[in-house]
């Protein structure tokens, strides 16, 4: 009898426990509907513009691919044609005075250098993209490995 | 019967003959009006989107492709339809480039493109025959809209300024060498300039 009751106890302390943590759940899972119910549909924010000016940004961390700073509607790059590559090939970056798609570009996977872009970086947008005119939908707490390395000098120092 | 084409022959050899002068001078005016609207009314109808997307050859391939770009669809509403930009506004040329267009009905006849792997075999001379025209008349179509006198370089992102301000301006460049493929996809592009 001892048992039973104590096993109920425990069973309805989970269950307890379980439901009140799924509604905890609900109220703070991020999605992008939002406060929104699901049988109602959410107004749909304005769709953000393409940054097109044309300056360098910075790179967030070393090896991020550099983003495209302006606009590449309709570019095509397709079996057919490369629109990228009509100002950012070797041969067109004089006349374009864009900068020169990296030599990484020509290599293939065992570091053989190619006459042509490798067909594994052909696709540029699989890597770059452009940037909108957008806040960030998370917060974004990325930290990068420089400023790891200057905190942790400084935190050195003071020891 | 014989006398009825003897009549008729001698009507029109000598019409003066049959008729006052100023019935023929009245109704030859007349008769030319009509003719002339009825040519031209049937020129401009070969003139519209509708004529042209009426074949599929037309409405299932450029179409479709035009449907996706900005000189259909944009923030201000003004598109451009097929002849604005492969028709010449001017007569002349306009009546020259109809005469063409009647290798074009040969074409439809005999089905050169009448399926999407036929027309994507050709595509590449049918781009380039487009790209030669604008090239020679100086993207005269173009410029029927984009008209460079009117142009605001300080509204344009400094790439574009730089190129219209420069390459453009100087007359070395003209627009359809670097705004090719703008309203279609491109046809495999080795070995074109510029690519």
């Amino acid at each position: 009898m001892k048992t039973i009751t104590k096993n109920l106890v425990k069973t309805l302390l989970v269950s307890i426990l379980f439901t009140s943590s799924v509604f905890a759940a609900e109220k703070h899972v991020a999605t992008l509907r939002g406060e929104v119910n699901i049988d109602a549909q959410k107004e749909p924010s304005t769709i953000a513009n393409t940054l097109n000016t044309d300056i360098k940004q910075g790179r967030n961390y070393p090896m991020q691919p550099p983003i495209i700073p302006h606009k590449t509607r309709n570019y095509e790059v397709n079996l057919n044609s490369n629109k990228c590559m009509s100002c950012h090939s070797r041969n067109r970056t004089e006349e374009s005075q864009a900068p020169m798609v990296s030599v990484t570009h020509y290599m293939d996977r065992d570091g053989n250098f190619l006459a042509e872009v490798s067909p594994r970086r052909y696709f540029c947008n699989q890597c770059h993209a452009t940037q909108k005119d957008a806040k960030p939908l998370v917060e974004n707490t990325f930290i990068d490995m420089h400023t790891l390395m200057k905190s942790k000098i400084t935190t050195d120092n003071e020891h | 019967m014989k006398d009825m084409i003897k009549i008729g022959w001698q009507t029109l050899k000598k019409p003066s003959a049959y008729f006052s002068l100023g019935f023929l001078v009245i109704g030859g005016f007349i008769a030319g009006i009509i003719f002339w609207g009825g040519f031209n009314t049937a020129l401009e109808v070969t003139n519209t989107e509708e004529f042209c997307i009426s074949c599929h050859e037309m409405e299932n391939n450029v179409y479709e492709e035009l449907k996706t770009t900005i000189h259909f669809s944009n923030r201000s509403g003004v598109r451009a339809t097929c002849p604005d930009c492969h028709v010449p506004h001017k007569w002349t040329d306009k009546i020259a480039r109809k005469m063409q267009a009647s290798k074009e009905v040969w074409g439809k006849i005999f089905g050169t493109i009448n399926t999407r792997d036929k027309f994507l075999a050709h595509r590449k001379r049918l781009a380039q025959n487009e790209w030669t025209r604008l090239k020679a008349n100086d993207s005269l179509e173009c410029r029927n809209c984009h008209n460079f006198d009117y142009m605001d370089f300080t509204a344009q992102s400094s790439r574009a300024s730089q190129q219209h301000s420069t390459s453009l301006a100087g007359g070395d460049k003209t627009c359809i060498d670097c705004h090719k493929g703008i309203a279609h996809q491109l046809p495999d592009m080795k070995g074109v300039e510029g690519w």
